[in-house]
Formats: structure tokens, C-alpha cells, sequence
């Protein structure tokens, strides 16, 4: 069996007397893409945050089996800074100062280097959250709603660095997604969080052939 | 006209102060959102520490100096109070701030009495245009300017600038890269407490200074900054240039028991400018949306 980068374990998140998470388990194996799929207000990002370490559990375990690093909801720019700033910033945590290399990997981003990343498109900016991850030689990157308000052609366009950083560096993911369609073509597993519950997991081909989350997620005919 | 050049001269170097000043409350509101009360405190007890060191025997600079460290120690110390606890909202810091500018009060006194004090800064004068005025103020001016210009490359060419930067425009975000929002609060009480210490031992030889004082200077520096909306140190720069310059044209042409009311006036109009702007601002954006 592959080695678990994350692994959770009946987790319990509040909000005060809200329960955001009721017993949440999910593991995400090393080279890995596992999808996290479910409707707004599920507990999706709240999930995140709790792994990143930003939201504490009331209850349950969070393992990780290597270094998490979060594109968050919204891209989330420090708008002021230039991209190059901001990569930089990615590294904050391990003091990794070296932008080169993501501009390697992402090679688009390397001629806004000196832009201020308030000023870039909403597609440019996912860019940038997702170097600025990078920027944290992560084992396992944790992607929330990487195609939230993105034209189909730029969100396959991110898809396929996705796609390229998981088969060429074994980076595993956790890709969380209200757009099923994409999460189940990208990932082999997903799970479906539904009210703060895991309602279903399974093989991406089996639970998009299933009716229920077909019904629900993709559009089909129940 | 070298009256005028003295006002204006004078005026610049007492507006530097207000400029110290108010660069400290940038600093701390940036990155916590906290307006620090304290600030014109970090300025006495610098002023009073350098009066006590240069007494006790200490030469010029290195009094100064450590009183500016002790400004930026008693800043770390009033962070650690207010917003030391993760959560604790910019609201309730603000009161803190508040109750431990006043507790300082009784501190100084203890320490240092209620009588003035002042010590000798950079001696003679200079002569421009005609007119005539303490070398002290050109100290006052270049200390200034050096230090709004190695704020500008903190920011922006130190990883620690970035990262107070970032805390200033998206804390989550600097959450989510490992950035600890409340160290760089605490940083930045730090950094304001040795822009107001250094604000204090650059007046102090042209200016008395009590125990109360800072509220002379908590006035101009937050009537300064204002006119950044807090955030803009450039512009607080301006604000306090400019109204060190009022102040000394009010006080030279006209009366000088006014330069209060002068910065509290200038404070006030800004306001009232900026909540006008704002709407309108506001109704430009929706009736873009809107076409």
C-alpha cells in the first residue's frame, strides 16, 4: 500500500455551536489525485483549513505523511506585492527564497514577474496561487476550487500543470471541487462531502456512473 | 521672506516629528488594524530615557540610540498586551492601547517627575535665505528622510517587509503560506515603538518635553496619517510635513497658542474630504457595473 500523505480521521470542526465537519475520514496516498467533491457550504474549504493547521478540530486526527501546501479559495493575492513577491512568500514557511524554478514549471508566470498581482487576470492569479504553493516544495498540495469563476479554457489549462506536476514529480493532490465533472476526470478517487459528511467515496469512474451523484453533480437525469 | 523661510524650515522640522509619529501608527494599523493610542508614549519615554542617559554620562548617539531601542522594547511590550492574544479584536486592542498610554503616565512621573526636560542636540546655527535657525533641524529633516526611505526598501526588498506587507493586505493568505499574523502584529509595535522613539529624541532638544506630551504628538501623528487612511506611509510623510508647516506659519503670523486647534482642524477636513469621496467613488464603481 501506498504511504498516506494525508491521512484523517473522524475529524469534527465548530463554529462556535455550528458543526462545520462531523466525523471525517480520508486518506490521500503519495502520488495520488484524490478529489473532494460536494455542494456550497459542505465543509470543503473548512476541511482545507483544517488540514493547513489554520482551524483547529474540536475532535479527530490529522496526519500528514509529508509537506501540505494550500491554493486556497479565491486565489487569495497579497494584491499590493508583485508575483514575484508573492512566489516568494510561498516559501516563507521552509525559507525557500528560489523563484526559478517555478518559473520552470510555470512558465507563463515568469513575463508578470514584476506585475503587481491585483492587476492579473482571475486565470493568471490561479497561476500564481498555484506557484506560490510550489514555493513550499510540497509532497502534497491541497487545491480549493481551482476552477471557481475560471473560463473552461483556462481552467484546462491549469488542469493539465496539475495533471503534469502530479505524473512528472509525484506530487499528490487533493483537488476540491464544486465542478464534479473536472474532479472526477482528473482524480482516480474522490469523496463526496455532503452537510459536513463523507455521503460517499469511491473510484472517480464508479461514482460518475453513479446515478445519485450524476443526478447531483453532473447534471444527469437521476 | 527669511521670515517666511524660517517658518517654513522650522515648520518641516517640527512636522518631521508629527511625520515619526504618525509612520509608527501606519505600522501597527497595516498589519493589526489597531490604532495604538500608545504611540505618543513611546516618544516621552524615549525623550525622558536619553535625558537621563546623556546625564548620567552617556555621549551623543549612543543615548539616543539605546533610548530609541527602549522606544521599540516598550512598543513590543504594549503589542504583547493588546493583540498578544490570537483573536483579540482591533476593538478591544484599541482600548488597551488606550488604558496603557495613560497607565504610562503614571510610570513617567514615578520615574522621571512632572518637571520638563530637555537635553542639547547638534549645536549652532545655520543660516538660509537669511534666515536663521538650529542646526539641529537639518538633523531633524535628514534623519527623517533616511528613515522614510529604509522603510520604503524594508517593505519592499526585505523578506520581512513582504511579509508585513502581506499580513497588511490578506491575512488569510499570509495564514495559508505559514506567515504568523500575530509575530508580525508584534513586529510592528516594535517598528512604531522605535519611529516614536526616534520621534521623541529628535525633538526633545527643540522641544520640552513632559510626561504628557504625547498628546501633542499623538494628535499630529494620527492628524498626519489620516491623510494616508492610515495605511500610506508616503502620505503620512506629506501629512506631517504639512502640518508642521501650518503649524509654524499659524503660530509665527498669527497666534502659537492655536497649533493645536491647526492640527485638529487639518485632521478634521481630511476626514470630512475622505468620507465625501468615498460614496461618490462608490456610485462611480456601481454605475460602471451597472453600463
Amino acid at each position: 500500500m501506498k504511504s498516506r500523505m494525508i491521512d484523517v480521521e473522524d475529524l469534527t470542526v465548530r463554529y462556535g455551536a455550528a458543526v462545520a465537519l462531523d466525523g471525517v475520514s480520508l486518506t490521500v496516498g503519495a502520488g495520488e489525485m484524490v478529489a473532494l467533491i460536494g455542494p456550497n457550504g459542505a465543509g470543503k474549504s473548512t476541511l482545507v483549513n483544517a488540514l493547513s493547521g489554520i482551524l483547529r478540530p474540536a475532535a479527530g486526527r490529522v496526519t500528514l505523511g509529508g509537506r501540505l501546501a494550500q491554493v486556497p479559495e479565491g486565489r487569495q493575492m497579497f494584491p499590493d506585492l508583485t508575483v514575484d513577491d508573492n512566489l516568494r512568500l510561498g516559501g516563507w514557511r521552509i525559507r525557500n527564497r528560489d523563484t526559478g524554478p517555478i518559473y520552470e514549471v510555470l512558465p507563463d508566470l515568469a513575463k508578470l514577474r514584476r506585475r503587481r498581482a491585483g492587476l492579473l487576470s482571475g486565470g493568471q492569479q490561479q497561476m500564481v496561487a498555484v506557484g506560490r504553493a510550489l514555493m513550499g516544495r510540497p509532497d502534497v498540495l491541497a487545491v480549493d476550487e481551482l476552477s471557481l469563476g475560471l473560463a473552461p479554457l483556462v481552467v484546462a489549462d491549469l488542469v493539465r500543470h496539475l495533471r503534469e506536476l502530479n505524473t512528472e514529480r509525484g506530487l499528490a493532490v487533493l483537488l476540491i471541487e464544486q465542478n464534479a465533472r473536472i474532479a472526477l476526470d482528473l482524480c482516480t478517487r474522490a469523496y463526496v462531502l455532503e452537510a459536513g459528511r463523507i455521503a460517499t467515496s469511491g473510484a472517480s469512474a464508479d461514482l460518475a456512473a453513479s446515478p445519485e451523484v450524476a443526478a447531483a453533480y453532473l447534471g444527469a437525469a437521476a | 521672506m527669511s521670515e517666511l523661510v524660517q517658518y517654513l524650515i522650522t515648520g518641516v522640522g517640527g512636522g518631521c516629528a508629527f511625520a515619526l509619529v504618525g509612520s509608527g501608527l501606519v505600522a501597527i494599523y497595516r498589519v493589526t488594524r489597531v490604532v495604538n493610542f500608545a504611540q505618543g508614549g513611546f516618544a516621552v519615554i524615549a525623550a525622558l530615557t536619553a535625558s537621563t542617559l546623556l546625564a548620567a554620562g552617556l555621549p551623543h548617539g549612543l543615548a539616543e540610540g539605546l533610548a530609541v531601542a527602549v522606544g521599540a522594547g516598550t512598543g513590543l511590550l504594549v503589542g504583547l498586551v493588546a493583540i498578544g492574544k490570537p483573536g483579540t479584536p482591533p476593538g478591544a486592542a484599541l482600548i488597551v492601547t488606550l488604558g496603557l498610554g495613560v497607565f504610562a503616565y503614571a510610570v513617567e512621573v514615578l520615574i522621571w517627575g512632572d518637571q520638563p526636560r530637555s537635553f542639547p542636540g547638534v549645536p549652532g546655527a545655520v543660516e538660509v535665505f537669511g534666515a536663521r535657525f538650529q542646526a539641529h533641524y537639518l538633523l531633524i529633516i535628514g534623519a527623517t528622510l533616511a528613515v522614510f526611505a529604509g522603510m520604503g526598501l524594508l517593505f519592499t526588498r526585505t523578506d520581512v517587509g513582504r511579509a508585513l506587507s502581506a499580513c497588511a493586505s490578506n491575512p488569510y493568505a499570509a495564514k495559508v503560506v505559514g506567515i504568523s499574523v500575530t509575530r508580525m502584529g508584534l513586529v510592528s509595535f516594535a517598528l512604531g515603538g522605535a519611529l516614536g522613539g526616534l520621534a521623541g529624541v529628535l525633538v526633545t532638544p527643540i522641544q520640552l518635553v513632559t510626561f504628557d506630551y504625547d498628546v501633542t504628538l499623538i494628535v499630529g501623528g494620527f492628524a498626519a496619517a489620516i491623510l494616508g487612511g492610515l495605511v500610506r506611509p508616503a502620505l503620512t510623510l506629506a501629512g506631517g510635513l504639512l502640518l508642521g508647516v501650518a503649524q509654524a506659519l499659524v503660530a509665527g503670523y498669527g497666534n502659537a497658542a492655536y497649533q493645536m486647534e491647526v492640527a485638529l482642524v487639518l485632521m478634521l477636513a481630511v476626514m470630512i474630504w475622505q468620507a465625501a469621496r468615498k460614496p461618490i467613488a462608490q456610485e462611480e464603481s456601481m454605475e460602471g457595473q451597472a453600463a
